[in-house]
This record gives structure tokens, C-alpha cells and sequence, in this order.
């Protein structure tokens, strides 16, 4: 077997069947087999009743190799590949809340255009950004945004997809 | 034509070839119940305990090749079979567990005699079910049935709402089931049985480890082929015995914690290792990071999750090995390897783990060599967990598959009297001995009034050393000979059994010990024996906590036996 000494990052992409109950097991096999979850994002997708889930992990190749066959083995799961090495895109929403005066809100509003974000609300004293994008995209909007002072974040988690 | 739940219920678990359902009946389950009697082909086995009811399914799954299925009303019915349904996990037996929950519209509610069953058992079944929709009641027992029975076979719960019981739905057989999730691997991976069979070829010191999954695919001729053609000796593991012949001169008993010096030494010599059907637990590996170090590993199993779980693997085949070793014994060439074996045969022969200490006293490896004895090696043995437990697996020999039962991965006390009731009611025919831990069968003792109710001739041999013994050995060996809650204060096991209206005898001495088998065998129903053993019997070879698969410790000479001499481990451990 092949040394792997890193505690890489892994994406898995799973299709599974959209019932009730599934998210408890995918969820309950992780917790079971100590494994964390960074982040676990899940929606329909192009097959009626079965839903595309994108669950970002981090571990050993063994290990990560050895969640993808346990999550292959539930019976709710009809695939499930990791495509961390694959080319593909992968997308992160954001909702950010940050705090905006008067003195303040065209520099916020110049940045927000930099990165191709939405204002999505204005109030007296917040505005609210809507920004998609890769994690580090989104890790630098958050690093120019915080010393405006940062109110409320709300991340979705990764959804990715094989290029081929 | 319309139906209600319960009639459905009754007629696909017909329709799905099942005869016996063993249970407790409650508050949940009073629908099915009341339409049991509509239904004379599904005979009911009531038992005291729930657990009893899930071990009960469980040893009949085992020996009949097909689910065992139990009744359990919602709440601590439903509970109450969690130990059986973990240990059916544990050991991949198909059980279908149909258990009563409340009415729909009180789930969610804390109802009376409400529990989240799906939810308790979901790490301990390969899958589970409310049904919610009585239209859906049908397919989804034959859903169960199909995945409890196949590939990997494991536990399966449907928790079915009372009002589900009772709603009359149009009932139409379905005729397919759509599981799109559920994949068995039946195809044999032609790449890797070539290079399976090239490494076979090349192997000096190999050693095939054969597990339960042996018996679960029926695949013992193949094996049996396999290892003469390849001249590869036989080790197994504890749940593998009777998968291979144990008189077959390529046998070489089974390894692990408890398991024969050679065999041990045979795997962790060995330069490759084909292990079928078994998992790497760390009872049979020891130490896994040094297990087999110089061995190329072969590993064939139904399930690709055991591939590289516990130990590195270099060709994986996976598969049902029935089909893998028909297709290895077509690709490989007849060998030789007369060194490697007569090197084995000596290790047996410079270590031997089963001598047995002259002695005066009772002692409990005698008491199972003369069962095997009188029973001339044909009974059934279904255990208890502890010394008494590795007594049985040593000391009787396993020649054909399924004649050993017990409970392997959950180590679950209690398993030994309810699984012999379901080893009895599935092979009716072949006489059953119940080796019984002190301890252990006071976990299910009440079962004795399932075996009187159902006129069941199990027999029943305690091994009464009046201690919780394999706890107490640990003491002794690896905490300094502290002993702390292992003293049992027993009853007076003959006057229970006479209390069941069973038959029973009292065995203190060794002369003893024949005539009383003979009296279990002779009478015609169940009988009980409460053979009072020497108290602090070890069971010997050992290998100690976190040590290396052949550094078992083997039974001290004469003089240590001597407790106060002993030596103790207690600073080696943990
Ligand atoms: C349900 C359960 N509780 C506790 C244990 C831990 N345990 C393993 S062996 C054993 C002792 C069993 O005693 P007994 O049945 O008298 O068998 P002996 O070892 O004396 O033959 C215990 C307590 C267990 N395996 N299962
Ligand atoms: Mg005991």
C-alpha cells in the first residue's frame, strides 16, 4: 500500500436515495467510525428521488478510502466517489453580515465588486453579502471584510462536481 | 382484495418461506397476534425475555441457512432485543426483527411504551424501517428479507405502527423489489484471481485462515479442493471451526487470543496468508501492527469494507468465496510444500496446548472431551461466553461446518440457552449440548421454561467453577490476582431445573462425569448436568493483552500451577 503520511482534505460525492432518515445514517457512520465531517451540503439533483450529497473530510488515504466503502455499503447510498484528485469545480455560498456606516460603506461596496458579491440587504447600520465562490475566494472576501467588523456568517459548504 | 396490515404481514412472511417466528407478544403487537391463529403455517415460540427471542432466531438462522424472525412489542420489547440484534450484527446472521410501535398519530409524542427503534438500533442493523404507509408494508418485508439474507447477511428491523396492523389496504403481492442502493458483488475479478493464483504459486510458507464466511457461502468443498490441490495448510479462525475438517491432515486447529501455539506460529510465519471469509479482529490478529509481517496477504470477502480495514492487503479479491474459489482452483497448479507442513506438525508436537494436568479434581477440559467422547463428535455445540466457551471450541472437535455456535464478535454472555432452543428448532434432528457458562446462563436462565413449554431435548452442561472465570483469570494473570467481582454466590442449578420440571444431576467428581452424559443422552427430553469444576482452571494458551500473535503463554508446568506461583503479568499490561 502506498505511504501517506498527510491529513489531506478529501471531497466525497455521494448520490443517495432522497428519503427520510438518510442523512441520520450518512451522519451516524461518520460519527460511528470517528470520522468528522467539515462540512456535508445535499440537494436534489438530475435523477428524480435520489439527491446529490457533498460531504468534505479530512484524513489519511486509507482511512478516507475506508469511509467511502462503508458509505458505498449503506443502502441508501447508490455511489459515491472521492474526487479530490479529479478536476472539477467546486462552489461555496456565503451570507455575510458586516457592519457599514456612513464612512464606511463605499470602501465595503468597492470590495464586494472586486470579488463579484451581491449586496443582498441594507439596513442603518449592516450590509449583507451574498458571495459564491472556492474557499479560498471566499477566505480572502472574509479577511477584507473583517475589520469592518463582521456581525453574522452563514457558510453553506462545499458542492463540487467532476469535470469528465 | 383487501387486507390488513397484520394479514399482509402474515402472508409475505409466508410467502417468504418462513415457518417459525419466535417472540413475546404486548400492547403493539396485539393485531398481529389476534390474526396468528388465521395462519396455522407460521408457528409462534413464546419465550420469557426478548433477548432469548432475538439469540433463539439467531442460532436457527445459523443452522438453517435461513432468517430467523421475532415478534417484539414497541417499547421494552423493542429494547429488549437490541443485545440479540447487536450480536446477529456482530456475527452476520440474517434475523428479520418485526417489533410493534405506537399508532402514527402518537409518534413523536412520548406515548406509552414509545422508543425510537430505528434510531436505537441503526448502528447494529445492516438496515431498518418504520413503516409509515400500509400500501408499502409488503414490499418492505421482502426488501428485509432480501437484504438480511444476502451478500453479507446482518440483522434487519421493520418497526410496524399498531394502526398499520390494523388499516386495510388492497393487497397486491409485489413481485419485484427496486433497491438501488444495495449492491452485491457477483461477478469474480478475473485480474485478481490471476494474481492470487500467481502468488499462491510462488508461496513457500503459505497458510489459508478460514473464517464464518466459509460456512456463510456453503463453500466448503471448494476449500477443501483449494488446500489440497495447493497443499496450503488450514488454520481458522474461532467462528470459521467446522468450515474445514478438523481431522483433515492439512487442519491445523485456529488461531488468536485463546487459539493453538502452532496455529499462531503457522500465521505469523507464513509468507503468504490467504485469508477467506474472516475479518483481522483483534482476538484473532493480537497485536495487528505486528501480525504476519513478512506475509503477502490475500484477502477474499462478500464485503469490500473488510478489505484493508484492520490489516494492509495486497491482492483483494471480493466476492462470494464460493464463486472466488472455484475460479482460484481452476487458475492454480498442484503444489508441494512437505517442509512447511511437517515444520507445523513439529511446532504441534513441541506445543502442546492441550495437555491436560493429571489431576484429582474435576477438571472442565475433561468434562468437554468426554462429551465429545460419548456424543461421538455428531452433537451440536452451542456456547455461553468465558473459559467455558474456550473450553468447548479446544476440546471437542469440529468436522463439519455449523456444529459450533456461538456468539463471536459481541462476546455476549446469556447467548448459549436461547441459541441452543433455535439450533434445536432449526435442526431438530441432530442432538444439541448447550455448554453453559455459571454465569453466563443466569443471563437467560428463564428460557428452561421455553425448552419445558416446547418439549425441546437440549442438554445442558454447566461448567460450574463458581466464578465469573475468564474475568477471574485476567485478574489473576494481569492484575496481580486481585479478584474483584468475579465470586458467584450460585443457586442450586438442579433444583431450578427440577423447578422447570427438567431432569438434572449434580457431577463433583471425575468418575462421575461419563455415566451422568450418558443419563442426558439417554433420556429422551431435555436434561441438565452441573458439573462442579475446579474454581480457578486457566484456560491455557493465552496471549497476553497487546502482545504479538505467537507469544502465547502455554500451560505452566506442574509445579506453578500452584496459584500463589503463578506468574503474573499484572505490570506488563496496559
Ligand atoms: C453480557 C456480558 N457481560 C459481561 C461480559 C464480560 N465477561 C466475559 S466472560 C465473563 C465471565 C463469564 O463467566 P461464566 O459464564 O461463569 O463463564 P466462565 O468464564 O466461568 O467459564 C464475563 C463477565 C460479557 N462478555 N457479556
Ligand atoms: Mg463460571
Amino acid at each position: 500500500m502506498e505511504k501517506d503520511p498527510s491529513n489531506k482534505k478529501h471531497i466525497l460525492v455521494a448520490l443517495v436515495e432522497d428519503k427520510p432518515g438518510v442523512l441520520a445514517r450518512v451522519a451516524s457512520l461518520f460519527r460511528r467510525r470517528g470520522f468528522n465531517i467539515q462540512s456535508l451540503a445535499v440537494g436534489h439533483c438530475e435523477h428524480a428521488h435520489l439527491s446529490r450529497m457533498t460531504i468534505v473530510t479530512k484524513g489519511r488515504f486509507l482511512d478516507i478510502e475506508q469511509v467511502r466503502k462503508q458509505l458505498d455499503k449503506l443502502i441508501n447510498v447508490v455511489r459515491v466517489t472521492d474526487i479530490t484528485d479529479r478536476s472539477m469545480v467546486a462552489r461555496e455560498l456565503a451570507l455575510i453580515k458586516v457592519n457599514a456606516t456612513a464612512a464606511t460603506r463605499n470602501e465595503i461596496i468597492q470590495i464586494v465588486d472586486i470579488f463579484r458579491a451581491n449586496i443582498v440587504d441594507v439596513s442603518i447600520n449592516t450590509l449583507t453579502v451574498e458571495a459564491t465562490g472556492d474557499e479560498s475566494k471566499l477566505e480572502s472576501l472574509l479577511d477584507l471584510l473583517r475589520r469592518f467588523g463582521i456581525k453574522e456568517i452563514s457558510r453553506t459548504g462545499k458542492i463540487a462536481m467532476a469535470r469528465q | 382484495m383487501k387486507k390488513t396490515g397484520a394479514q399482509i404481514l402474515c402472508e409475505t412472511l409466508i410467502k417468504e418461506g418462513v415457518e417459525i417466528v419466535f417472540g413475546i407478544p404486548g400492547g403493539s403487537t396485539l393485531p398481529i397476534y389476534d390474526t396468528l391463529p388465521q395462519y396455522p403455517q407460521l408457528r409462534h415460540i413464546l419465550f420469557r425475555h426478548e433477548q432469548g427471542a432475538a439469540h433463539a432466531a439467531d442460532g436457527y438462522a445459523r443452522v438453517s441457512n435461513k432468517a430467523g424472525v421475532c415478534f417484539a412489542t414497541s417499547g421494552p420489547g423493542a429494547t429488549n432485543l437490541v443485545t440479540g440484534i447487536a450480536n446477529a450484527y456482530m456475527d452476520s446472521s440474517p434475523l428479520v426483527c418485526i417489533t410493534g410501535q405506537v399508532g402514527r398519530p402518537f409518534i413523536g409524542k412520548d406515548a406509552f411504551q414509545e422508543t425510537d427503534i430505528s434510531a436505537i438500533t441503526l448502528p447494529i442493523t445492516k438496515y431498518n424501517y418504520l413503516v409509515t404507509e400500509t400500501e408499502k408494508l409488503s414490499t418492505t418485508i421482502r426488501e428485509a428479507f432480501h437484504i438480511a439474507q444476502t451478500g453479507r447477511p446482518g440483522p434487519v428491523v421493520i418497526d410496524i405502527p399498531k394502526d398499520v396492523q390494523q388499516e386495510e389496504v388492497e393487497f397486491n403481492y409485489p413481485e419485484k423489489i427496486d433497491l438501488p442502493g444495495y449492491k452485491i458483488v457477483s461477478r469474480v475479478h478475473a485480474v485478481q484471481i490471476k494474481k492470487a493464483a500467481k502468488l499462491i504459486g510462488v508461496a513457500r510458507k503459505p497458510v489459508i485462515i478460514a473464517g464464518r464466511g466459509v460456512v456463510l457461502s456453503g463453500a466448503y468443498d471448494e476449500l477443501k479442493e483449494f488446500a489440497e490441490k495447493a497443499q496450503v495448510p488450514v488454520v481458522t479462525t474461532l467462528l470459521g471451526l467446522g468450515s474445514f475438517p478438523q481431522n483433515h491432515i492439512l487442519n491445523f486447529d485456529w488461531l488468536g487470543m485463546h487459539g493453538m501455539v502452532h496455529a499462531n506460529m503457522a500465521v505469523q510465519n507464513a509468507d503468504v496468508i490467504i485469508a477467506i471469509g474472516m475479518r483481522f479482529d483483534d482476538r484473532a490478529t493480537a497485536d495487528t501492527k505486528k501480525f504476519a509481517q513478512h506475509a503477502k496477504v490475500i484477502h477474499i470477502d462478500i464485503d469490500p469494507a473488510e478489505i484493508g480495514k484492520n490489516v494492509p492487503v495486497d491482492v483483494p479479491i471480493v466476492g462470494d468465496i464460493k464463486n472466488v474459489l472455484r475460479a482460484i482452483n481452476k487458475e492454480i497448479e498442484t503444489k508441494e510444500h512437505v517442509d512447511w507442513i511437517s515444520l507445523i506438525g513439529e511446532w504441534r508436537y513441541e506445543h502442546q496446548s492441550l495437555k491436560i494436568v493429571e489431576s484429582e479434581g474435576l477438571l472442565p477440559d475433561y468434562v468437554i472431551q468426554q462429551i465429545y467422547k460419548e456424543t461421538y463428535g455428531n452433537a451440536t455445540i452451542v456456547t455461553g461466553v468465558g473459559q467455558h466457551q474456550m473450553w468447548a471450541a479446544q476440546h471437542y472437535v469440529y468436522n463439519k461446518p455449523n456444529t459450533l455456535i456461538m456468539s463471536g464478535g459481541l462476546g455476549t454472555m446469556g447467548f448459549e440457552l436461547p441459541a441452543a432452543i433455535g439450533v434445536n428448532i432449526g435442526c431438530p434432528k441432530e442432538a444439541v449440548w448447550c455448554i453453559a457458562g455459571d454465569g453466563s446462563i443466569q443471563m437467560t436462565i428463564q428460557e428452561l421454561a421455553t425448552i419445558r413449554q416446547e418439549n425441546l431435548p437440549v442438554k445442558i452442561a454447566i461448567i460450574n467453577n463458581g466464578y465469573l472465570g475468564l474475568v477471574r483469570q485476567w485478574q489473576e494473570l494481569f492484575y496481580n490476582r486481585s479478584y474483584v467481582g468475579v465470586k458467584l454466590w450460585n443457586p442450586d442449578f438442579v433444583a431450578i431445573a427440577k423447578a422447570y420440571d427438567i431432569p438434572g444431576i449434580k457431577v463433583t467428581h471425575r468418575e462421575d462425569v461419563v455415566p451422568a452424559i450418558q443419563k442426558a443422552i439417554d433420556n429422551p427430553g431435555p436434561f441438565l448436568i452441573d458439573f462442579m469444576v475446579e474454581p480457578e482452571s486457566n484456560v491455557y494458551p493465552i496471549i497476553p493483552p497487546g502482545e504479538r500473535l505467537d507469544k502465547s503463554l502455554e500451560i505452566p508446568p506442574m509445579e506453578t500451577i500452584n496459584k500463589s506461583k503463578v506468574m503474573s503479568y499484572g505490570k506488563r499490561s496496559k
